[in-house]
């Protein structure tokens, strides 16, 4: 199942499926590590302001709205 | 070939950010660099020689990025140097800890000309997080040199200059393993590329171009539709029919990485929790992280003015006593009037403008410091909450906290945010925060005025400049930039400890610019002021000096200003912050140097109309010299645009400060 990166709470993890916003948003994201088949951990999020995420062994702050722009896939019932 | 002096081996230093890069650079090449910018653009530019077995090498620093796009000016400026200058080699800098994502880079690297090494680096941070990387797997694996490398202990850095000339002397035997993009796009880019064969002017690479267009790059499409439009008009639609194809060929990247390494790094299967997780617990959470930015701020300054009080006073005590009686000694057989105006005019102008150094030297090694363990990052995405308000980005607070120490830097600070509407806005805003320079002047005033409330008024001073940063922020995001909102993405370096040389770097180009300032500009207004303020004779009342600032009596009376000097000083803190006390003390001295020139100054204004005056002083105009490089970084028109919106501010509120405040 497909959700934006921004709903994911901390400590849950996806794979990157797409990119949406552009294919200048998805060069920055790419070269950030979080290109499609990618594994990223929310490390933390708030809810509110940027997320900090561990993507490709690095960690990478994202604003909210960049954030919903990353479809994730996540497998139910997996923390 | 005999006879001639060889031509220097050019080898560009490519790498992404937080690799270690700079510190190769700086090890490599010493103090025998150069920082410029890049031909016509407003990217620093550093390069570096050195001679390693007696072989001339000329180093290029390349900007730090993560791929060789055309959506940043970085990207292009990387790229466009390497296919057009072609360099010898290019040595690429990757971080061993996260060797995928820094071998993205490379994956960019290797569809260009020039042959590639590979520096392994920071190999000791990896083992501290139980990641085990075999170069020589590596190597044989990507067919490219590696040489594992702990660049902040100077180790393997030789080998790695030695690798580079093996390479320089032999390119031919360079055939690397290439990426190769994923099966269903190989026809439609072996399609692009035969149509571009032959197509294209030199230096551009047939099938690099191809493989750009299908990742839909503006730049080398418009380069092929003005070059060759018969072949554009066979591409065209083929590219509009796979318009997603850039997301396909990033992930192809990734996993043509992934059988890379396979084979040449072991990880722990459980992800260990590094000492940097421990720290951002706490450093990036939304209350603490807060907590804990205003808490190193304020120790940063605390230290600063702690521990460069003392050197300030020396300083100051020395430059108007010892300095300028020598001067006067020394000169006592000349005319009084050049004895007058070497020691009252230059030593006692910008003589003492030249003893808050010490200041500069502590604030800029504490930036320093923390830019160098990592912790801006931290602050940028702690900030962002707040800047986002504005209309800013978290990154507009980097530049922001460098004003601080000098305007100059942040305006030239404000080039690392990528978004133009909120480097704009930063630009405008940079000028509000109180400089080293404007503190000095208030720290030099605000006890003779104000005594035991000193503290209370410098603090509030800085509040209040804070508050109308924040305000013209909300106001100007709202009427000028429409509440654009701006994207945050930013890597999170790891925490690690800092280098002194890089540090020490940091400190030496702020204060170089400093010093260059003071022994140029300032003297000069410093003379200038004094020869305005003595002609054409008869008393200082009577000088041309003293007209201009009756002049603009009316003005100053606003705000209780009733006395032209404090006028006149205002005016020339223009040219520099520092001359507000440098022209006091030449205006104020009347043959006695600096010496108990608080003193003489306080006693000249009431302190409702001093209070007015430093409110202004913080809040005036921005200096010529960051008026200067804002025109250089943004046009005439934002420069202009600066100036107009600090001057409305800083009379409106030194007007609003001193009729309020006559009132209650």
């Amino acid at each position: 199942m497909l959700k934006p990166l921004s709903d994911l709470k901390s400590g849950e993890r996806g794979i990157v499926r797409e990119l949406q916003g552009g294919r200048r948003l998805a060069a920055r994201l790419a070269g950030l590590g979080l290109a499609p088949g990618a594994l990223v951990v929310v490390m933390h999020n708030y809810g509110r302001g940027p997320l900090t995420v561990s993507v490709m062994h690095t960690r990478v702050a994202l604003g909210l709205g960049q954030a919903a722009r990353v479809l994730v896939e996540t497998r139910e019932g997996e923390p | 070939m005999t006879g001639q002096p060889p031509r220097p081996v050019t080898i560009a230093l490519a790498g992404q950010p937080n690799v270690g890069k700079s510190t190769v650079f700086n090890r490599l090449t010493g103090l025998n660099q150069h920082v410029g910018n890049w031909p016509g653009k407003t990217v620093e530019q550093r390069t570096g020689e050195m001679v390693h077995q007696g072989t001339a090498i000329r180093l290029v620093d390349l900007p730090g990025t993560y791929g060789l796009t055309a959506n940043s000016e970085e990207e292009r400026i990387a790229r466009d140097y390497i296919l057009r200058e072609r360099p010898d080699v290019v040595v690429a800098i990757v971080n061993a800890a996260a060797l995928e994502r820094n071998l993205y880079l490379i994956a960019e690297l290797l569809v260009l000309p020039s042959p590639v090494v590979i520096g392994l680096n920071m190999m000791d941070v990896a083992a501290s997080h139980g990641v085990h990387v075999e170069p020589e797997v590596l190597e044989a694996a990507l067919k490219v040199p590696v040489v594992p490398l702990i660049a902040s202990r100077n180790q393997g850095l030789l080998p790695l200059v030695d690798a580079a000339l093996r390479l320089a002397a032999n390119p031919g035997a360079f055939a690397p393993a290439r990426p190769e993009i994923r099966p269903p796009h190989r026809p439609i880019l072996a399609a692009i590329t035969a149509r571009l064969a032959g197509k294209l002017p030199p230096p551009y690479p047939t099938e690099w171009a191809a493989l750009k267009l299908l990742e839909g790059d503006t730049e080398i499409a418009s380069l092929v539709r003005e070059t060759a439009p018969e072949a554009w008009e066979g591409i065209h639609p083929v590219l509009l029919q796979h318009e997603d194809a850039y997301l396909d060929i990033a992930g192809g990247r990734y996993e043509w990485i992934a059988r890379m390494v396979r084979a040449a790094v072991a990880r722990p299967r459980a992800g260990v929790i590094t000492v940097t997780d421990h720290i951002d617990k706490v450093a990036t959470h939304p209350l603490l992280g807060l907590a804990l930015l205003l808490g190193v701020l304020a120790t940063v300054f605390w230290l600063t003015y702690t521990a460069a009080s003392p050197l300030v006073n020396l300083l100051g005590k020395t430059i108007s006593g010892s300095v300028a009686g020598a001067a006067r000694s020394a000169l006592s057989a000349a005319p009084a009037w050049l004895s007058a105006f070497v020691a009252d005019g230059l030593i006692g102008g910008a003589g003492m403008v030249l003893s808050f150094l010490p200041i500069l030297v502590f604030f800029f090694a504490f930036m320093g410091v923390l830019e160098d363990v990592g912790y801006m990052a931290r602050m940028a995405y702690v900030m962002d909450r707040f800047m986002h308000r504005l209309g800013l980005h978290g990154k507009s607070s980097l530049p922001l906290f460098l004003g601080f120490g000098c305007n100059i830097p942040a305006v030239l600070g404000t080039r690392i945010i990528d978004d133009r509407r909120a480097r704009l806005l930063t630009l405008l805003l940079a000028p509000l925060v109180p400089c080293t320079a404007r503190l000095a002047v208030v720290t030099f005033l605000a006890p003779a005025f104000f005594g035991e409330l000193a503290t209370l008024v410098m603090v509030g001073l800085v509040a209040l400049n804070l508050l109308v940063l924040v305000v013209a922020g909300v106001a100007l995001n709202r009427l000028a930039f429409k509440g654009a909102k701006t994207a945050f993405i930013m890597e999170m370096p790891l925490y690690h400890a800092p280098n002194l040389r890089t540090i020490g770097l940091f400190v030496w180009n702020n204060v170089a610019a400093f010093l260059k300032k003071a022994s140029t500009v300032i003297v000069v207004v410093s003379a200038g002021v004094w020869v305005l303020s003595h002609w054409p004779g008869h008393g200082m009342d009577h000088s041309v000096l003293a007209g201009l600032g009756r002049m603009l009596m009316p003005v100053g009376a606003w705000m209780g200003l009733d006395d032209w000097r404090f006028i006149v000083a205002l005016l020339t803190s223009f040219v520099a912050k520092e001359n507000t006390i440098a022209t006091l003390g030449v205006l104020f001295s009347a043959g006695e140097g600096g010496a108990g020139l608080a003193g003489r100054v306080a006693a000249a204004l009431s302190p409702l109309a001093a209070l007015a005056f430093l409110v202004v002083q913080m809040l005036f105009v921005p200096c010529v010299a960051t008026v200067a490089v804002t025109r250089q970084e943004a046009g005439w028109k934002w420069a202009l645009a600066g100036v107009v919106l600090l001057l409305s501010l800083s009379l409106g509120v030194g007007t609003i400060t001193y009729q309020a405040f006559s009132r209650l």
